[in-house]
């Protein structure tokens, strides 16, 4: 019996390696040379692995455009996580109240999630098309107009000012329905004698929310921030379809400059600084989160 | 207990103009995520003479494919390429590459599931570290590596095959993930009982854990099918060949050509969001459970 435990153990170990041998290379090994490259004097198509130090994150920090893409990816991610978490929790709160047809509703609040943010870029870059003034208004502008809200259109991602809000508009419309479906899993969870038993004693509906609700769904706000958190630092598709960089890198992240710097202006080593500036962001993130739920896990 | 809970029907007549607005805000919202469809399909299926910008938002007068038809064939006389090659190679990419990590992916997650060893709950999280970083912190040498890699002849940098390889293993940490969770379900007496009729690592996965694994299969597949079709990052930087770009790399240079007409680029959007839109629509649910998965919380 022991011995034939042995070799199954030696199988399961030979039959796992090659996951751990990818990850091994693919991940970490391709990370350490990423860093290494963000540390050499890489400046163009052939590599250049001469040690250099800190300088090329020096000048990265005090490169304007990438002073903005930072700024970019502040307000970005605030507008969008602020805007999920709000639409996520209010949708699944009504959709609680035993509506009729929950399920067509549930299923058109979430489709988006399925599509490619190309497909979302393209889409949203006409209907944020502020239209000019020989053409007159177009798209949700115009919609505007027609409805008599006109005070409330915009130049969306050709204002320099919100371009970035504009983006996070049509990421927000993507992927609220995931906070939605989240935060609708944990409602379900809540049993309702909780909910009965502060009635009786009098609380009203806002309060049971306030009060019950809200500290009771903690854990999936903060995992909801954590996924969110991480795909607004990492965005890049959306930017590409939706807007490229804007005027005055209005429109640009970080993602986007990794990319056109390396592939295109053959910047590898600038290129490698700002894509371990973008991993050490996304690390503070995810790291914690990480640790913390399979320790859990483990314990159960 | 939901029917003590909702004995309020005695008092339902005072809230009904709260359920009212509770609908109407449902509705609302229900328009607002509709909305892009709607601008998508009104615009794909007008003629070339009723597109205008400033009419977005009317019907069309009638059903007219001309959009659909330009974006799938390209344009000769205009000079662009149209989505047919790229759509065909999103699906030379798509199918190898999730068929191969989800089976990989279930290897992997019957090995943590079933046979943890020391470490075990180490590597995991170091594998699941894997699939949060963002891609551009590896791009660079997986760029060099699939330049230098040529396989009987096949070249990995500029083919799908770069491409799978890049998703299968890419594609590890969630789908490992699914299947652990997965198999962490099945009672593990199931299997003890298989061991004292002798059965050994191979024959408990073929024979018991594989298949039960049909739910897991398909939600890896759905999450994977929807993640690889939906790919540009690893598209754009791995495939700089038109003819072997997938899908998503094709839209974006048909939108981002100023020679082609805004319907066009609608109709191809379309036409690239409809397989995952229809997996959606007919696999909702399954969709929800990876959804669920990739937060950690299967």
């Amino acid at each position: 019996m022991r011995r034939r435990l042995n070799w199954e153990r030696v199988a399961s170990v030979v039959l796992l390696s090659p996951a751990v041998l990818a990850t091994a290379v693919f991940v970490y090994g391709f990370i350490g040379w990423t860093a290494y490259a963000s540390l050499s004097n890489w400046d163009r198509l052939l590599p250049d692995l001469s040690f250099v130090g800190l300088s090329n994150y020096e000048k990265l920090f005090a490169n304007q455009r990438f002073q903005i893409d930072l700024r970019n990816t502040v307000v970005f991610t605030l507008v969008f996580l602020v805007a999920c978490l709000v639409i996520g929790f209010v949708l699944a709160l009504l959709l609680d109240q035993r509506v009729a047809g929950e399920g067509i509703f549930r299923s058109i609040y979430l489709f988006p999630m399925s599509i490619s943010f190309i497909v979302t870029g393209v889409v949203w870059r006409w209907l944020l098309n502020p239209g000019s003034t020989e053409l007159g208004s177009t798209g949700i502008n115009s919609l505007f107009d027609m409805l008599g809200l006109g005070f409330l259109k915009s130049g969306w991602y050709t204002d320099p000012k919100i371009g970035i809000i504009a983006v996070a508009i049509a990421a927000t419309w993507q992927m609220s329905g995931y906070t939605m479906a989240m935060y609708l899993a944990g409602l379900r969870a809540i049993p309702e004698e909780l909910r009965e038993a502060a009635r009786v004693d009098g609380a009203s509906e806002v309060q049971i929310v306030r009060h019950i609700i809200l500290p009771l769904l903690q854990p999936i706000t903060l995992s909801a921030v954590i996924v969110l958190g991480h795909i607004s630092l990492k965005i890049y598709d959306l930017v590409v379809s939706m807007t490229g960089p804007g005027i005055g890198f209005a429109t640009d992240v970080p993602a986007y400059y990794m990319w056109d710097t390396t592939f295109r202006g053959n910047h590898f080593a600038r290129g490698a600084a700002i894509a371990i500036v973008l991993l050490v962001m996304v690390a503070v993130l995810i790291v914690p989160y990480l640790i913390r739920s399979t320790r859990t896990e483990a314990e159960l | 207990m939901t029917t003590k809970a909702r004995v309020a029907t005695g008092s339902r007549r005072p809230v009904t103009w709260q359920r009212l607005l509770l609908y109407v805000v449902l509705i609302a919202a229900a328009i607002f995520f509709l909305m892009p469809i709607y601008v998508l399909l009104v615009t794909g299926l007008k003629s070339f003479a009723e597109v205008s910008l400033n009419d977005m938002w009317n019907l069309p007068r009638g059903l007219h494919f001309d959009s659909f038809i330009k974006a799938w064939f390209g344009s000769q006389e205009e000079g662009f390429r149209g989505l047919n090659v790229n759509f065909l190679n999103s699906v030379y990419l798509t199918v190898p590459a999730t068929l191969l990590s989800a089976m990989w992916g279930s290897i992997n997650g019957y090995l943590l599931a079933k046979w943890k060893f020391k470490g075990s709950d180490i590597l995991f999280p170091l594998l699941l570290f894997g699939m949060f970083i963002p891609y551009q912190s590896i791009l660079i040498p997986l760029v060099q590596t699939l330049q230098k890699i040529n396989f009987f002849g096949i070249k990995l940098y500029g083919s799908i095959f770069g491409l799978i390889v890049a998703h299968v293993v890419y594609g590890l940490p969630i789908t490992t993930l699914i299947f652990r969770n997965y198999y962490a379900n099945i009672p593990t007496e199931l299997i003890e009982a298989s061991r004292i009729d002798g059965a050994n690592i191979f024959s408990i996965y073929r024979h018991i854990l594989f298949p039960l694994s049909l739910p897991g299969f398909v939600v890896v597949m759905i999450w994977q099918f929807t993640s690889i079709w939906n790919d540009f990052l690893f598209a754009v930087t791995i495939t700089s060949n038109p003819a072997s770009q997938p899908i998503t790399v094709g839209l974006n240079n048909l939108a981002g050509s100023y020679i082609v007409e805004w319907n066009v680029q609608m109709a191809g959007a379309l036409i690239a969001a409809l397989p995952t839109l229809l997996v959606y629509i007919f696999l909702g649910r399954f969709f929800m459970r990876g959804l669920l998965a990739g937060s950690l919380k299967g």
